[in-house]
Protein backbone atom coordinates (compact mmCIF):
# COMPACT_ATOMS: atom_id res chain seq x y z
CA UNK A 1 0.00 0.00 0.00
CA UNK A 2 1.33 3.64 -0.89
CA UNK A 3 0.32 6.36 0.31
CA UNK A 4 0.67 9.41 -2.04
CA UNK A 5 0.00 13.25 -1.00
CA UNK A 6 -0.74 15.99 -3.30
CA UNK A 7 1.07 18.60 -3.52
CA UNK A 8 -1.48 20.60 -3.56
CA UNK A 9 -2.36 19.63 -0.19
CA UNK A 10 -1.66 22.84 1.50
CA UNK A 11 -3.55 25.20 -0.62
CA UNK A 12 -7.05 25.72 0.78
CA UNK A 13 -10.04 24.11 -1.32
CA UNK A 14 -11.66 26.42 -4.07
CA UNK A 15 -13.75 28.47 -1.58
CA UNK A 16 -17.38 29.32 -3.31
CA UNK A 17 -18.25 32.61 -5.28
CA UNK A 18 -19.40 35.61 -3.48
CA UNK A 19 -22.69 35.16 -1.85
CA UNK A 20 -26.02 36.15 -4.07
CA UNK A 21 -23.47 37.25 -7.25
CA UNK A 22 -24.92 34.15 -8.62
CA UNK A 23 -23.27 34.67 -11.84
CA UNK A 24 -21.93 31.73 -12.99
CA UNK A 25 -18.31 33.46 -14.35
CA UNK A 26 -17.82 34.98 -10.86
CA UNK A 27 -18.42 31.66 -9.39
CA UNK A 28 -15.78 29.58 -12.44
CA UNK A 29 -13.26 32.44 -11.64
CA UNK A 30 -13.30 32.33 -8.35
CA UNK A 31 -13.02 28.33 -7.59
CA UNK A 32 -9.69 28.00 -9.83
CA UNK A 33 -10.69 24.90 -11.98
CA UNK A 34 -10.28 26.74 -15.23
CA UNK A 35 -6.48 26.89 -14.08
CA UNK A 36 -7.00 23.16 -13.02
CA UNK A 37 -7.93 21.92 -16.52
CA UNK A 38 -5.67 24.12 -18.37
CA UNK A 39 -3.05 22.12 -16.17
CA UNK A 40 -4.22 19.11 -17.04
CA UNK A 41 -4.67 20.04 -20.77
CA UNK A 42 -0.96 20.80 -20.33
CA UNK A 43 0.41 18.35 -18.53
CA UNK A 44 -1.89 15.19 -19.99
CA UNK A 45 -1.14 13.74 -23.54
CA UNK A 46 -4.75 12.63 -25.23
CA UNK A 47 -6.96 10.81 -23.70
CA UNK A 48 -9.85 13.12 -24.38
CA UNK A 49 -12.90 11.15 -22.85
CA UNK A 50 -11.21 11.76 -19.77
CA UNK A 51 -10.51 15.11 -19.48
CA UNK A 52 -14.14 15.58 -20.98
CA UNK A 53 -15.46 13.50 -17.41
CA UNK A 54 -13.65 15.64 -15.98
CA UNK A 55 -14.67 18.59 -16.75
CA UNK A 56 -18.35 17.18 -16.93
CA UNK A 57 -17.51 16.69 -13.24
CA UNK A 58 -15.85 19.91 -12.51
CA UNK A 59 -19.00 21.89 -14.09
CA UNK A 60 -21.40 19.49 -11.52
CA UNK A 61 -19.89 20.21 -8.57
CA UNK A 62 -19.56 23.63 -9.15
CA UNK A 63 -23.17 24.02 -10.03
CA UNK A 64 -23.98 22.01 -6.74
CA UNK A 65 -21.99 25.23 -4.82
CA UNK A 66 -24.50 27.53 -6.71
CA UNK A 67 -27.74 25.63 -5.93
CA UNK A 68 -26.79 25.01 -2.79
CA UNK A 69 -26.17 28.93 -2.17
CA UNK A 70 -29.69 29.98 -3.36
CA UNK A 71 -31.18 26.97 -1.22
CA UNK A 72 -31.99 24.29 -3.91
CA UNK A 73 -31.46 20.99 -2.90
CA UNK A 74 -27.82 19.86 -3.56
CA UNK A 75 -26.91 15.61 -2.77
CA UNK A 76 -23.40 15.39 -3.74
CA UNK A 77 -22.89 13.34 -6.26
CA UNK A 78 -21.57 10.01 -6.40
CA UNK A 79 -17.53 9.89 -7.67
CA UNK A 80 -16.56 6.34 -7.40
CA UNK A 81 -15.33 5.47 -10.45
CA UNK A 82 -13.83 2.80 -12.49
CA UNK A 83 -10.86 3.41 -15.02
CA UNK A 84 -10.38 0.77 -17.86
CA UNK A 85 -7.88 0.60 -20.55
CA UNK A 86 -4.84 -1.17 -21.85
CA UNK A 87 -1.52 -1.16 -20.15
CA UNK A 88 0.30 2.45 -20.11
CA UNK A 89 -2.66 4.61 -20.32
CA UNK A 90 -2.13 6.24 -17.78
CA UNK A 91 -4.40 5.02 -15.29
CA UNK A 92 -2.47 5.78 -12.00
CA UNK A 93 -1.32 8.98 -13.15
CA UNK A 94 -4.70 10.57 -13.67
CA UNK A 95 -5.97 8.91 -10.87
CA UNK A 96 -3.39 10.72 -8.95
CA UNK A 97 -4.17 13.65 -10.30
CA UNK A 98 -8.12 13.06 -9.20
CA UNK A 99 -7.16 13.33 -5.88
CA UNK A 100 -5.79 16.57 -6.33
CA UNK A 101 -8.37 18.03 -8.65
CA UNK A 102 -11.52 16.50 -6.60
CA UNK A 103 -9.71 18.30 -3.04
CA UNK A 104 -9.26 21.68 -5.25
CA UNK A 105 -13.45 21.57 -6.12
CA UNK A 106 -13.59 20.63 -2.23
CA UNK A 107 -15.28 17.41 -2.62
CA UNK A 108 -12.56 15.56 -0.56
CA UNK A 109 -11.26 17.15 2.73
CA UNK A 110 -7.57 15.86 2.26
CA UNK A 111 -6.67 15.24 -1.16
CA UNK A 112 -4.09 12.12 -0.77
CA UNK A 113 -4.30 9.25 -2.52
CA UNK A 114 -4.09 5.76 -1.12
CA UNK A 115 -2.77 3.12 -3.55
CA UNK A 116 -3.89 -0.28 -2.91
CA UNK A 117 -3.89 -3.75 -4.79
CA UNK A 118 -5.64 -7.45 -3.74
CA UNK A 119 -2.87 -8.16 -0.95
CA UNK A 120 -3.70 -4.84 0.69
CA UNK A 121 -7.75 -5.54 1.10
CA UNK A 122 -7.63 -9.84 1.24
CA UNK A 123 -6.38 -11.35 4.33
CA UNK A 124 -5.42 -15.07 4.46
CA UNK A 125 -7.38 -16.91 6.74
CA UNK A 126 -10.93 -16.50 7.85
CA UNK A 127 -11.71 -13.06 9.95
CA UNK A 128 -8.57 -11.55 8.75
CA UNK A 129 -9.68 -9.62 5.87
CA UNK A 130 -12.50 -7.22 7.05
CA UNK A 131 -10.04 -5.86 9.55
CA UNK A 132 -7.79 -5.28 6.98
CA UNK A 133 -10.07 -4.09 4.91
CA UNK A 134 -11.31 -1.71 7.08
CA UNK A 135 -8.01 -0.39 7.86
CA UNK A 136 -7.10 0.72 4.63
CA UNK A 137 -10.56 2.33 4.29
CA UNK A 138 -9.95 3.93 7.43
CA UNK A 139 -6.45 5.23 6.07
CA UNK A 140 -7.94 6.53 2.61
CA UNK A 141 -11.23 8.24 4.03
CA UNK A 142 -11.14 12.45 3.49
CA UNK A 143 -9.33 10.87 0.62
CA UNK A 144 -9.13 9.14 -2.70
CA UNK A 145 -8.77 4.70 -2.28
CA UNK A 146 -7.29 3.75 -5.49
CA UNK A 147 -7.87 -0.20 -6.10
CA UNK A 148 -5.48 -1.13 -8.98
CA UNK A 149 -6.02 -4.32 -10.66
CA UNK A 150 -9.54 -4.74 -9.06
CA UNK A 151 -10.88 -7.54 -10.80
CA UNK A 152 -8.15 -9.41 -8.56
CA UNK A 153 -10.34 -9.34 -5.50
CA UNK A 154 -13.09 -12.12 -7.31
CA UNK A 155 -11.66 -15.26 -7.98
CA UNK A 156 -14.50 -17.21 -9.35
CA UNK A 157 -12.27 -20.24 -9.49
CA UNK A 158 -11.92 -20.57 -5.23
CA UNK A 159 -15.72 -19.90 -4.27
CA UNK A 160 -13.93 -19.81 -0.55
CA UNK A 161 -11.92 -17.14 -1.27
CA UNK A 162 -11.81 -14.01 0.65
CA UNK A 163 -11.89 -11.34 -1.94
CA UNK A 164 -15.63 -11.67 -1.72
CA UNK A 165 -15.87 -10.22 2.07
CA UNK A 166 -13.37 -7.03 0.52
CA UNK A 167 -15.72 -6.70 -1.92
CA UNK A 168 -18.96 -6.50 0.55
CA UNK A 169 -17.01 -4.34 3.13
CA UNK A 170 -15.65 -1.80 0.17
CA UNK A 171 -19.91 -1.55 -1.02
CA UNK A 172 -21.24 -1.21 2.22
CA UNK A 173 -18.97 1.80 2.70
CA UNK A 174 -18.68 3.21 -0.73
CA UNK A 175 -22.75 3.30 -0.49
CA UNK A 176 -22.80 5.20 3.03
CA UNK A 177 -19.87 7.54 3.14
CA UNK A 178 -20.16 9.19 -0.21
CA UNK A 179 -18.83 11.81 0.91
CA UNK A 180 -16.09 10.47 3.32
CA UNK A 181 -14.40 8.80 0.53
CA UNK A 182 -13.83 8.35 -3.17
CA UNK A 183 -13.13 5.26 -4.75
CA UNK A 184 -11.47 4.49 -8.23
CA UNK A 185 -11.25 0.48 -9.40
CA UNK A 186 -8.38 0.60 -11.88
CA UNK A 187 -7.81 -2.33 -14.51
CA UNK A 188 -7.55 -4.01 -18.35
CA UNK A 189 -10.69 -3.33 -19.93
CA UNK A 190 -11.68 -6.70 -20.60
CA UNK A 191 -11.23 -7.86 -17.01
CA UNK A 192 -13.04 -5.64 -15.56
CA UNK A 193 -16.13 -6.04 -17.90
CA UNK A 194 -16.12 -9.82 -16.34
CA UNK A 195 -15.12 -8.58 -12.92
CA UNK A 196 -18.73 -6.44 -13.18
CA UNK A 197 -20.75 -9.12 -14.76
CA UNK A 198 -20.24 -10.92 -12.00
CA UNK A 199 -20.41 -8.18 -9.54
CA UNK A 200 -23.13 -6.10 -10.71
CA UNK A 201 -23.48 -4.71 -7.17
CA UNK A 202 -20.05 -2.79 -7.42
CA UNK A 203 -21.19 -1.65 -11.10
CA UNK A 204 -23.95 0.04 -9.61
CA UNK A 205 -22.73 1.66 -7.03
CA UNK A 206 -19.74 3.06 -9.36
CA UNK A 207 -21.14 6.23 -11.96
CA UNK A 208 -18.17 6.78 -13.54
CA UNK A 209 -16.64 4.37 -16.42
CA UNK A 210 -14.14 5.84 -18.06
CA UNK A 211 -12.30 4.31 -20.99
CA UNK A 212 -9.03 5.00 -21.42
CA UNK A 213 -8.02 4.97 -25.42
CA UNK A 214 -4.75 3.72 -26.64
CA UNK A 215 -2.37 6.09 -27.69
CA UNK A 216 -1.87 7.51 -31.32
CA UNK A 217 2.25 7.36 -32.44
CA UNK A 218 1.85 11.60 -32.48
CA UNK A 219 0.61 11.24 -29.08
CA UNK A 220 3.35 9.02 -28.00
CA UNK A 221 6.03 11.59 -29.14
CA UNK A 222 4.45 14.34 -27.51
CA UNK A 223 4.74 12.01 -23.76
CA UNK A 224 8.55 11.34 -25.00
CA UNK A 225 9.36 14.81 -25.05
CA UNK A 226 7.54 15.40 -21.44
CA UNK A 227 9.11 12.57 -19.95
CA UNK A 228 12.35 13.92 -21.34
CA UNK A 229 11.86 17.18 -20.19
CA UNK A 230 11.54 15.81 -16.71
CA UNK A 231 14.81 13.84 -17.15
CA UNK A 232 16.46 16.66 -18.01
CA UNK A 233 17.61 15.40 -21.42
CA UNK A 234 16.63 15.80 -24.93
CA UNK A 235 16.87 14.50 -28.04
CA UNK A 236 18.82 15.76 -31.16
CA UNK A 237 17.00 16.59 -34.07
CA UNK A 238 18.42 13.21 -35.92
CA UNK A 239 17.61 11.29 -32.86
CA UNK A 240 14.04 12.12 -32.99
CA UNK A 241 13.47 10.94 -36.41
CA UNK A 242 14.53 7.90 -35.43
CA UNK A 243 12.71 7.82 -32.43
CA UNK A 244 9.65 8.02 -34.49
CA UNK A 245 10.48 5.13 -36.88
CA UNK A 246 11.14 3.20 -33.31
CA UNK A 247 7.89 4.03 -31.91
CA UNK A 248 6.31 2.96 -35.16
CA UNK A 249 8.32 -0.73 -35.26
CA UNK A 250 7.92 -0.88 -31.68
CA UNK A 251 3.70 -0.36 -31.44
CA UNK A 252 3.12 -2.90 -34.37
CA UNK A 253 5.20 -5.60 -32.02
CA UNK A 254 3.37 -7.68 -28.76
CA UNK A 255 3.22 -6.59 -25.82
CA UNK A 256 3.09 -2.65 -26.62
CA UNK A 257 2.60 -0.87 -23.56
CA UNK A 258 1.81 2.59 -24.57
CA UNK A 259 3.38 5.50 -22.49
CA UNK A 260 4.79 2.82 -20.35
CA UNK A 261 6.79 1.52 -23.77
CA UNK A 262 8.37 4.63 -24.00
CA UNK A 263 9.25 4.91 -20.67
CA UNK A 264 11.40 1.89 -20.88
CA UNK A 265 12.77 2.97 -24.49
CA UNK A 266 13.87 6.24 -22.90
CA UNK A 267 15.70 4.78 -19.86
CA UNK A 268 17.19 2.21 -21.90
CA UNK A 269 18.41 5.37 -24.35
CA UNK A 270 19.87 6.66 -21.28
CA UNK A 271 22.03 3.78 -20.28
CA UNK A 272 23.36 3.62 -23.97
CA UNK A 273 24.28 7.30 -23.94
CA UNK A 274 25.57 6.75 -20.65
CA UNK A 275 27.95 4.14 -21.79
CA UNK A 276 28.65 5.67 -25.46
CA UNK A 277 29.91 8.94 -23.18
CA UNK A 278 32.18 6.57 -20.72
CA UNK A 279 33.23 4.09 -23.69
CA UNK A 280 34.32 7.86 -25.70
CA UNK A 281 36.55 8.98 -22.78
CA UNK A 282 37.75 12.62 -22.79
CA UNK A 283 35.97 15.80 -22.27
CA UNK A 284 32.29 16.09 -21.99
CA UNK A 285 30.00 19.35 -21.51
CA UNK A 286 26.73 20.05 -20.56
CA UNK A 287 25.47 19.06 -24.20
CA UNK A 288 26.68 15.70 -24.66
CA UNK A 289 25.42 15.15 -21.17
CA UNK A 290 21.72 16.33 -22.09
CA UNK A 291 21.62 14.63 -25.62
CA UNK A 292 20.61 11.65 -26.73
CA UNK A 293 21.72 11.22 -30.64
CA UNK A 294 20.40 8.99 -33.09
CA UNK A 295 23.06 5.75 -31.98
CA UNK A 296 21.61 5.44 -28.77
CA UNK A 297 18.21 4.67 -30.30
CA UNK A 298 19.43 2.54 -32.82
CA UNK A 299 21.13 0.35 -30.74
CA UNK A 300 17.90 -1.16 -29.63
CA UNK A 301 16.47 -4.56 -30.68
CA UNK A 302 13.41 -3.01 -32.05
CA UNK A 303 15.23 -2.02 -34.85
CA UNK A 304 17.40 -5.24 -35.19
CA UNK A 305 14.16 -6.92 -36.48
CA UNK A 306 14.02 -10.13 -33.24
CA UNK A 307 10.27 -8.59 -32.55
CA UNK A 308 9.69 -11.40 -30.19
CA UNK A 309 12.35 -10.57 -27.41
CA UNK A 310 11.92 -6.85 -27.76
CA UNK A 311 10.93 -3.78 -24.65
CA UNK A 312 11.29 -5.33 -21.68
CA UNK A 313 13.46 -8.28 -22.74
CA UNK A 314 15.39 -5.33 -25.08
CA UNK A 315 18.76 -5.26 -23.10
CA UNK A 316 20.86 -2.84 -24.49
CA UNK A 317 24.01 -4.47 -26.72
CA UNK A 318 26.69 -2.33 -25.20
CA UNK A 319 25.79 -1.80 -21.22
CA UNK A 320 28.87 -0.99 -19.51
CA UNK A 321 28.67 -2.87 -15.80
CA UNK A 322 30.70 -1.33 -13.21
CA UNK A 323 32.47 -4.17 -11.84
CA UNK A 324 32.17 -3.33 -8.16
CA UNK A 325 28.43 -4.34 -9.28
CA UNK A 326 29.20 -7.81 -10.04
CA UNK A 327 28.77 -10.53 -7.71
CA UNK B 1 -23.01 10.43 39.73
CA UNK B 2 -21.62 11.52 36.45
CA UNK B 3 -17.81 10.82 36.11
CA UNK B 4 -15.43 12.99 34.78
CA UNK B 5 -12.07 12.34 33.68
CA UNK B 6 -9.18 13.28 31.27
CA UNK B 7 -9.42 16.78 28.71
CA UNK B 8 -12.23 18.56 28.88
CA UNK B 9 -13.66 16.45 31.87
CA UNK B 10 -14.96 20.30 33.15
CA UNK B 11 -17.27 20.51 29.85
CA UNK B 12 -20.81 18.36 29.01
CA UNK B 13 -20.68 15.66 27.11
CA UNK B 14 -18.98 16.54 23.11
CA UNK B 15 -20.96 16.13 20.30
CA UNK B 16 -19.98 14.10 17.34
CA UNK B 17 -18.77 17.61 15.56
CA UNK B 18 -17.18 18.30 18.27
CA UNK B 19 -15.42 15.21 18.80
CA UNK B 20 -14.57 15.37 14.98
CA UNK B 21 -13.10 18.94 15.73
CA UNK B 22 -10.71 17.11 18.29
CA UNK B 23 -9.78 14.10 16.53
CA UNK B 24 -8.82 16.58 13.67
CA UNK B 25 -6.55 18.34 16.22
CA UNK B 26 -5.12 15.51 16.95
CA UNK B 27 -4.54 13.88 13.51
CA UNK B 28 -2.84 17.64 12.70
CA UNK B 29 -0.65 17.39 14.75
CA UNK B 30 0.63 13.82 13.76
CA UNK B 31 -0.90 11.45 16.95
CA UNK B 32 -2.03 8.38 16.77
CA UNK B 33 -5.91 7.92 18.02
CA UNK B 34 -6.80 4.94 19.68
CA UNK B 35 -10.57 3.80 21.27
CA UNK B 36 -10.60 2.73 24.90
CA UNK B 37 -13.53 1.30 26.93
CA UNK B 38 -14.27 -0.54 30.24
CA UNK B 39 -17.39 -0.85 32.52
CA UNK B 40 -15.55 -0.37 35.63
CA UNK B 41 -15.24 3.32 35.85
CA UNK B 42 -13.14 3.39 39.62
CA UNK B 43 -10.76 6.41 38.92
CA UNK B 44 -7.83 3.96 39.79
CA UNK B 45 -8.84 2.00 36.60
CA UNK B 46 -6.17 3.22 34.26
CA UNK B 47 -5.81 0.47 32.12
CA UNK B 48 -9.67 0.47 29.63
CA UNK B 49 -9.62 -2.02 26.79
CA UNK B 50 -8.83 -0.91 23.61
CA UNK B 51 -11.20 -1.44 20.90
CA UNK B 52 -9.30 -2.60 17.43
CA UNK B 53 -5.92 -1.43 16.93
CA UNK B 54 -4.17 2.12 17.62
CA UNK B 55 -4.83 4.02 14.18
CA UNK B 56 -1.63 5.14 13.19
CA UNK B 57 -1.66 7.08 9.52
CA UNK B 58 -5.25 7.89 9.44
CA UNK B 59 -5.79 11.38 7.83
CA UNK B 60 -9.05 12.51 8.44
CA UNK B 61 -11.06 11.95 11.18
CA UNK B 62 -14.16 10.24 9.33
CA UNK B 63 -11.86 6.56 9.73
CA UNK B 64 -11.97 7.51 13.08
CA UNK B 65 -15.67 8.21 13.62
CA UNK B 66 -16.19 5.06 11.57
CA UNK B 67 -14.47 2.78 14.28
CA UNK B 68 -16.14 4.65 17.27
CA UNK B 69 -19.60 4.27 16.28
CA UNK B 70 -18.69 0.86 15.86
CA UNK B 71 -17.47 0.56 19.33
CA UNK B 72 -20.29 2.18 20.39
CA UNK B 73 -22.37 -0.54 19.19
CA UNK B 74 -20.87 -3.08 20.38
CA UNK B 75 -20.95 -1.65 23.63
CA UNK B 76 -23.92 0.56 23.72
CA UNK B 77 -23.35 1.44 27.57
CA UNK B 78 -19.97 0.84 28.45
CA UNK B 79 -17.91 4.19 29.02
CA UNK B 80 -15.88 4.94 25.86
CA UNK B 81 -12.63 7.31 25.79
CA UNK B 82 -11.05 8.44 22.68
CA UNK B 83 -6.38 8.48 23.29
CA UNK B 84 -3.89 10.11 21.33
CA UNK B 85 -0.70 9.25 21.20
CA UNK B 86 2.15 11.06 20.68
CA UNK B 87 4.96 8.50 19.33
CA UNK B 88 7.78 11.49 19.00
CA UNK B 89 11.07 10.29 20.87
CA UNK B 90 11.17 11.33 23.90
CA UNK B 91 7.44 12.08 24.21
CA UNK B 92 6.12 8.36 23.65
CA UNK B 93 2.92 8.58 25.56
CA UNK B 94 -0.96 9.30 25.84
CA UNK B 95 -1.28 13.11 25.15
CA UNK B 96 -5.01 13.57 25.38
CA UNK B 97 -7.69 11.59 26.19
CA UNK B 98 -11.40 12.75 26.52
CA UNK B 99 -14.83 10.30 27.21
CA UNK B 100 -16.87 9.97 24.34
CA UNK B 101 -19.81 7.76 26.27
CA UNK B 102 -21.06 7.10 29.02
CA UNK B 103 -23.80 4.87 30.18
CA UNK B 104 -27.09 6.15 30.51
CA UNK B 105 -27.24 6.13 34.78
CA UNK B 106 -24.22 5.95 36.57
CA UNK B 107 -25.17 5.06 39.84
CA UNK B 108 -21.98 6.45 41.94
CA UNK B 109 -19.68 5.38 44.45
CA UNK B 110 -20.16 3.94 47.99
CA UNK B 111 -17.68 4.58 50.77
CA UNK B 112 -16.10 1.46 51.95
CA UNK B 113 -14.94 1.40 55.59
CA UNK B 114 -12.77 -1.05 57.30
CA UNK B 115 -11.36 -1.86 60.33
CA UNK B 116 -7.80 -2.49 61.00
CA UNK B 117 -5.88 -2.35 63.86
CA UNK B 118 -8.09 -1.73 66.86
CA UNK B 119 -9.62 1.19 66.06
CA UNK B 120 -8.19 2.13 62.62
CA UNK B 121 -9.93 2.88 59.84
CA UNK B 122 -9.26 2.33 56.23
CA UNK B 123 -11.22 4.15 53.82
CA UNK B 124 -11.86 3.02 49.66
CA UNK B 125 -14.66 3.76 47.49
CA UNK B 126 -16.50 1.18 45.32
CA UNK B 127 -18.64 1.54 42.32
CA UNK B 128 -22.24 0.30 43.28
CA UNK B 129 -22.22 -1.49 39.99
CA UNK B 130 -19.05 -3.41 40.29
CA UNK B 131 -20.00 -4.25 43.66
CA UNK B 132 -23.34 -5.91 41.97
CA UNK B 133 -22.79 -7.17 38.39
CA UNK B 134 -19.87 -9.02 37.01
CA UNK B 135 -17.97 -8.05 33.87
CA UNK B 136 -20.31 -7.66 30.86
CA UNK B 137 -23.30 -7.29 32.76
CA UNK B 138 -23.02 -4.31 34.13
CA UNK B 139 -25.22 -0.67 33.24
CA UNK B 140 -27.66 -2.72 31.27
Amino acid sequence: MTVIDTPVAEQAPAQQATAGAGSLKSALAASGIADLLAQLERELVGLAPVKSRIRDIAALLLVDRLRQDRGLSAAPPSLHMCFSGNPGTGKTTVAMRMAQILHRLGYVRRGHLVAVTRDDLVGQYIGHTAPKTREVLKKAMGGVLFIDEAYYLYRPENERDYGQEAIEILLQIMENQRDDLVVILAGYKDRMDRFFESNPGMSSRIAHHIDFPDYGAGELERIADLMLADMQYRFDDQAKQVFRQYLERRMAMPHFANARSVRNALDRARLRHASRLLAAGGEVDDEALVTITAPDLLASRVFAGTADTADIHDSPERTWEPSCCKP
Amino acid sequence: MRITQGTFSFLPDLSDEQIIKQVDYCLAKGWAVGIEYTDDPHPRNVYWEMFGNPMFDLRDAAGIMLELNSCRKTYPSHYIRLIAFDSTHTVESVVLSFIVQRPREEPGFRLVRQEVDGRSMRYSIESYVTQSQPEGARYQ
